[in-house]
């Protein structure tokens, strides 16, 4: 029984004794579950190209009232399977004007890292690649590369829509880390710990009822940097075709789109760690470990929905409006909510032998109350702009 | 375990991560077809043909937000261990933070005064 319930520690357990009782070495019983590990979530890495994509274009299908794909059996859902296919069989046009090193260079750098993250997401307890001490902390850094092989396809395509895109990842990729660097920094002072895994053991209460402030910015943030519909400015079809990656084809193109759809899983299930409880689900981890990789998933599906809806709701926002609304709104609010973070934790009625939900509640308030104060400094400013009556003609266009 | 056997499975991963760009191009530089021409390897600017070099300087612009992007993201790695040892440290360690945050909220509220923030 305990062997079906906890399958995936126990199959790892398993896989361990069965080597050795074969003679191998340790470090080599080691080395073959290290390989096992890594194709396993190489694997669910490239499934999630598989299942989001018919479910990005059916979801936004039926937002925009149309029925979107529905040819390829059963009712459009292996669509994936057909673009792959024709993605392998495309011819790879290089333009001759490019810098050939630099524009292979980035089609072999860009899905590298989005593929990496995966190795120390927790998708259950002691069901994760590596729990790394400072994992939030490797995923940021391992982000990073992310950013320069977008900067190194722009540039390298000599085409003048690659270029602006190339231009564009300083002040989007670049402005929405900050703040979101700032909202971890915020559930790692309440966890004291950078482990992926330990975050989520420590979060009675899930993060995003906490401290809702962070967990909005870093939704909006985690988007930015995951380049989706309406904060996409680094590839807006309808003002530069595709930005960088205007001039490839085939597989390269490929490795453009998997690298944007892994990072899309990715940053689900990042949002899910740090700020729904990851693995746990009203204590059904404890009951029946097996299912943690299921609630890890329906959560990230949940996040990827909202992520769906945003698409399909608001209109892309202007360039220099989205650097505004990083430097000047997100930036100061996120260094606040940190500050107010830290407060709440100091606070004597929140130490920890109260019960864990009064640290929540008052964080709760604390956020809530500057939520408030943000409304009311943003009012101010819109009516001394606007002039007082801006709200109401707000309202009377509306109706 | 110590901490650094911690990172070999990583490496694993990272290997088979640089592989897997690899493998795939691979694949398709079997199957795929490979008949350039001219035209095929212009550069695509909707079937216009390019007018004037691409490789030109970036804007001033660019430079001073990604001035203040170092600033903060440096902000931010000194954080981190601030973050992770808050709770052993006393009330002290917040009005330390406070003031850290407080000197480079000023430097923001300069570059916003000055106008580095508006885009032109």
């Amino acid at each position: 029984m305990k062997f079906v319930l906890d399958f995936w520690v126990q199959l790892g357990n398993w896989l361990e004794g069965v080597l050795s009782g074969w003679g191998v070495p340790v470090w080599g019983v080691n080395l073959i579950i290290d390989i096992v590990l890594a194709v396993i979530l190489l694997v669910v890495g490239i499934l999630a190209v598989i299942i989001f994509t018919p479910m990005e274009r059916k979801v936004i299908a039926r937002m925009q009232d149309r029925p979107g794909p529905n040819r390829v059996w059963p009712y459009g859902t292996l669509i994936a399977f057909a673009d792959a296919i024709k993605m392998l069989t495309k011819e790879d046009i290089v333009p001759r004007k490019s810098d050939k090193g630099l524009h292979m260079l980035a089609a072999l750098l860009v899905a590298m890292p989005a593929v990496l993250i995966f190795a120390v997401l927790p998708f259950g307890r002691g069901v994760i690649g590596q729990n790394l001490n400072v994992g939030i902390l490797f995923i940021l850094a391992i982000g990073s590369i992310h950013v320069l092989a977008v900067l190194i396809a722009g540039w390298g395509a000599n085409n003048k829509f690659s270029l602006l895109s190339a231009f564009r990842v300083v002040n989007q990729l670049l402005a929405y880390e900050i703040p979101m660097v700032l909202c971890i920094l915020a559930v790692v002072l309440f966890t004291d710990t950078m482990s992926m895994q330990g975050i989520v053991e420590r979060q009675t209460i899930p993060f995003f009822v906490v401290m809702p402030v962070a967990g909005f910015i870093f939704l909006i943030c985690a988007m930015a940097e995951a380049n989706r519909s309406p904060v996409d400015l680094l590839e807006a079809d309808s003002e530069m075709v595709a930005g960088y990656m205007v001039e490839y084809s085939g597989m390269k193109f490929a490795m453009f789109f998997i690298a944007e759809y892994v990072n899309m899983f990715a940053v689900a299930i990042i949002i899910s760690t740090l700020f729904l409880g990851g693995y746990k689900f009203f204590g059904l981890e404890d009951v029946a470990p097996v299912l943690s990789p299921v609630i890890v998933f329906a959560k990230a599906c949940l996040v990827i929905f909202v992520m769906l809806w945003f698409r399909g709701t608001f209109p892309r926002m202007r360039f220099d409006q989205l650097v505004s609304f990083s430097w000047k709104f997100f930036v100061p609010l996120s260094l606040v909510n940190l500050l107010l973070a830290a407060l709440v934790v100091k606070l004597p009625i929140a130490n920890p032998k109260a019960a864990p939900w009064v640290e929540g509640a008052v964080m709760l308030i604390a956020n809530i109350a500057l939520l408030a104060v943000t409304f009311f400094i943003l009012n101010r400013a819109a009516r001394r702009i606007e002039g007082p009556s801006a709200l109401k003609r707000i309202v009377a266009v509306e109706r | 375990m110590t901490l650094l056997s911690d990172y070999n499975f990583i490496g694993v991963f990272a290997l088979l991560a640089i592989a897997f760009p690899f493998i795939a191009l691979g694949v398709a530089w079997l199957l795929r077809p490979k008949k350039p021409n001219p035209s095929k390897t212009d550069t695509y600017e909707c079937g216009q043909p390019t007018v004037g070099d691409t490789w030109v300087q970036f804007r001033a612009q660019y430079y001073i937000y990604a001035l203040v992007f170092v600033v903060f993201d440096i902000e931010a790695a000194f954080l981190f261990p601030w973050a992770v040892a808050y709770h052993a440290l006393p009330l002290y360690a917040w009005f330390e933070a406070f003031i850290f945050v407080a000197i480079l909220v000023l430097g923001l509220v300069y570059a916003w005064r000055k106008g580095a923030l508006r885009w032109q």
